[in-house]
């Protein structure tokens, strides 16, 4: 085993060169999976996020745009549906449910959603996973508010403390509705969605904050107290999106056309799925430029470790002429540099890997919450195995090219080094 | 490692009887490449336990018909017989087998591995030649082997044995150097230069140690220097000249 040690040796002795050469490996994997890990994590919460709701009726714009509005509450709405539409819809006889979202407010960074109790009974996420109170429970009075798992952990809430609810969707706001605060009536469990970052109130409230308000800003001297507010008829003139559960899937596609070909407003109806995929199309060529630029990040590492061995050849070539003289074939000194790559290659996959859920570890918590992403430390797929596989292949085969010149070097040098 | 047939070590003739160990007949050689030179050696015969010397100036070819000895290379044409083995025959693992088993070579500089200890630099060839480390074992482990080999060339310390080559002086190298190629009793010494690079004194003190452990061992010795000098240590004095004749050559 004198051999095999003495090129562990060898590799020792260049120490600083060799790991550098295994932390950019390391590196290039790291990026390689984190990408995967990233698109992986990012396809299954955005799958996750909802299940159960047939149809998703909102102004009419790109089924995508009403999408991300409506269940991730990404972007905004380009116009509102009127109350009287919603109500043709929900008349249809198809129709088994539905659940008006009011959007455009937020708290604290937060987005607040106006909504009926319904949508804690009738909302569904990951594979028909419906919503659960971890304390309280659904507003009963008007400025009652539910707050999601995040809301409640990043605002350190607990039920019964008060909220401003602000103006608009930024998360530092100067207009707020600090005439007329929320109480939290409920938290809901953390689901993973983009609920755990809202705060959901009835959309009477929403009409409340707002009676005293025109075009976007408050009345001068208009001001409606609280209590006032309470006598007066807030029945909503308009909402921005509802959910829509039917009583049978067949009856999707006529409603669908249905709603699209409304005659009194524009509107749009969208299959939360079938327009999933269709995000997923869009993106998907993103995603294949994102592997294909880790995927030469990973070339070149290797390639960074063939131009490592080739250098370090010429000073080695008196190893080789010893080994030789000793009975070493010019099979074995091809072979050992070949492991040598293999080896560097290999020690840099599993850095690469640890180094990947150790930087995975130290995220999650704050992708999560920033941005509603949970990523899975799940142990490597088949497919990343397979991955892992044809780098250490790739690494071991890019070996052979400094392998195959130290191996005609040996064969031309014999006895001596001739340079 | 492809195991040699038989024939190509099995039949080797044992060291110690009064019989030719190599002999060379019309053997050519030429180096890959435009600008070599064609070798060409008409007879050369090495007696068993003869130590000789060959001379001759740099660049005369006297690696190269050490290359050709060891089976690091193979001739062109011609018979080249070593322990009763035609080596030129054998397949390129079979010689580099042969060579294991019975060359010990030591070279002029940067003899051992620059990493790795004193006794991991000795026992090196063990690995790749059964029959040595066999005979190496004989009378205790190899290690030991090693120990009294170097105890012998006159490094004693035994500290010393684990230590990296890097740290050793140049005499001490060449002494360890001596100890890798006599280690399991091989046939044949082959030493290019190996004391060029040390002064008259050491030269004649580590040519003396050689050739003890090299008689005791039964070994023939061929060395080749520029240093006439050095004659006197040894059975015979050859000039390369008059063995091997070199041509520039083109072809390849």
């Amino acid at each position: 085993m004198i051999v095999p040690r003495l090129a562990l040796q060898s590799l020792r002795n260049r120490a600083l060169t060799a790991s550098l050469t295994v932390l950019a490996i390391a590196v290039s994997v790291m990026l390689l999976l984190g990408v995967e890990k990233v698109r992986t994590g990012a396809r299954q919460s955005f799958a996750n996020t909802i299940s159960g709701t047939d149809l998703i009726v909102g102004a009419r714009s790109g089924g995508i745009q009403l999408l991300l509005y409506s269940v991730f509450r990404i972007g905004n709405a380009t116009n509102n549906i009127t109350w009287k539409s919603l109500q043709d819809i929900a008349k249809q006889p198809d129709v088994a449910w539905i659940v008006p979202l009011s959007l455009g407010d937020s708290h604290r960074g937060f987005r607040v959603l106006g909504t009926t109790p319904d949508y804690f009974k009738h909302y569904k996420y990951r594979d028909g996973q419906p919503l659960t109170f971890a304390d309280g429970k659904p507003f009963a009075d008007l400025f009652g508010a539910v707050i999601g798992a995040d809301v409640a952990e990043t605002l350190g809430y607990k039920v019964g403390d008060p909220i401003i609810v602000a103006h608009g969707t930024g998360s530092i706001s100067f207009v707020e509705h600090e005439d007329k605060p929320f109480r939290v009536s409920g938290i809901l469990e953390k689901t993973g969605t983009p609920i755990d970052r809202t705060v959901h109130v009835s959309l009477e409230a929403i009409e409340a904050i707002h009676v005293d308000w025109k075009q976007g800003i408050p009345m001068p001297g208009e001001t409606v107290s609280a209590e006032d507010v309470r006598a007066m008829s807030l029945k909503p003139k308009a909402v921005t999106a509802a959910l829509i559960g039917l009583k049978s899937k067949i009856a999707t596609f006529r409603l669908q056309r249905m709603i699209n070909e409304y005659r009194q407003e524009p509107l749009s109806a969208i299959i939360p799925g079938l327009t999933l995929q269709e995000l997923w199309q869009l993106v998907g060529t993103a995603e294949t430029a994102l592997s294909v630029v880790s995927a030469m990040v990973v070339a070149t590492a290797l390639l960074g470790m063939v131009t490592m061995i080739l250098t370090t050849l010429n000073e080695r070539r008196r190893e080789m002429a010893i080994l030789r003289s000793v009975g070493a074939r010019p099979g074995t000194i091809l072979g050992l540099l070949a492991t040598e790559a293999g080896l560097l290659t290999l020690a840099g996959v599993v850095l690469g890997v640890v180094l990947l859920y150790a930087a995975l570890a130290m995220v999650q918590p704050y992708v999560d919450r920033a941005y509603g992403l949970h990523l899975s430390i799940n142990p490597p797929t088949y497919r990343e195995w397979i991955t892992l596989g044809a780098i250490v292949l790739a690494g071991f085969l890019a070996g052979l090219i400094p392998a195959a010149r130290a191996y005609r070097l040996s064969l031309a040098d014999g006895m001596m080094v001739r340079t | 490692m492809a195991q040699p047939s038989p024939r190509s070590t099995g039949e080797a003739k044992p060291a110690g009887g009064t019989s030719d160990i190599i002999t060379m007949s019309d053997v050519r050689f030429c180096w890959p490449g435009p600008h070599s030179f064609l070798m060409a050696i008409d007879e050369f015969v090495l007696p068993a336990r003869q130590r000789v010397l060959l001379t001759g100036p740099s660049g005369a070819g006297k690696s190269t018909f050490l290359s050709l000895l060891c089976g690091i290379v193979a001739p062109l044409s011609g018979r080249l017989e070593v322990l009763g083995t035609d080596t030129a025959t054998l397949s390129n693992a079979m010689r580099d087998h042969f060579r294991a088993e019975h060359f010990g070579i030591i070279f002029q500089m940067f003899n051992l591995l620059p990493y790795g200890s004193v006794i991991d630099n000795v026992l090196l060839p063990l690995s790749f030649a059964r029959k040595r480390r066999e005979r190496a074992s004989q009378n205790g482990s190899v290690e030991e082997e090693a120990g009294r080999l170097l105890a012998s060339l006159g490094l004693e310390a035994g500290d010393l044995y684990g230590m990296s080559t890097a740290n050793l002086s140049v005499g001490q190298q060449q002494r360890v150097a001596a100890a890798r190629a006599l280690i399991g009793r091989p046939e044949i010494i082959v030493a290019d230069e190996p004391t060029s690079s040390l002064d008259r004194n050491r030269q004649d003190a580590f040519l003396d140690l050689l050739f003890a452990e090299a008689n005791a061992a039964g070994a023939s010795v061929i060395m080749v220097s520029h240093e006439e000098a050095l004659g006197c240590h040894f059975d015979r004095v050859l000039r390369l000249d008059d063995v091997a004749v070199t041509t520039r050559s083109t072809a390849v």
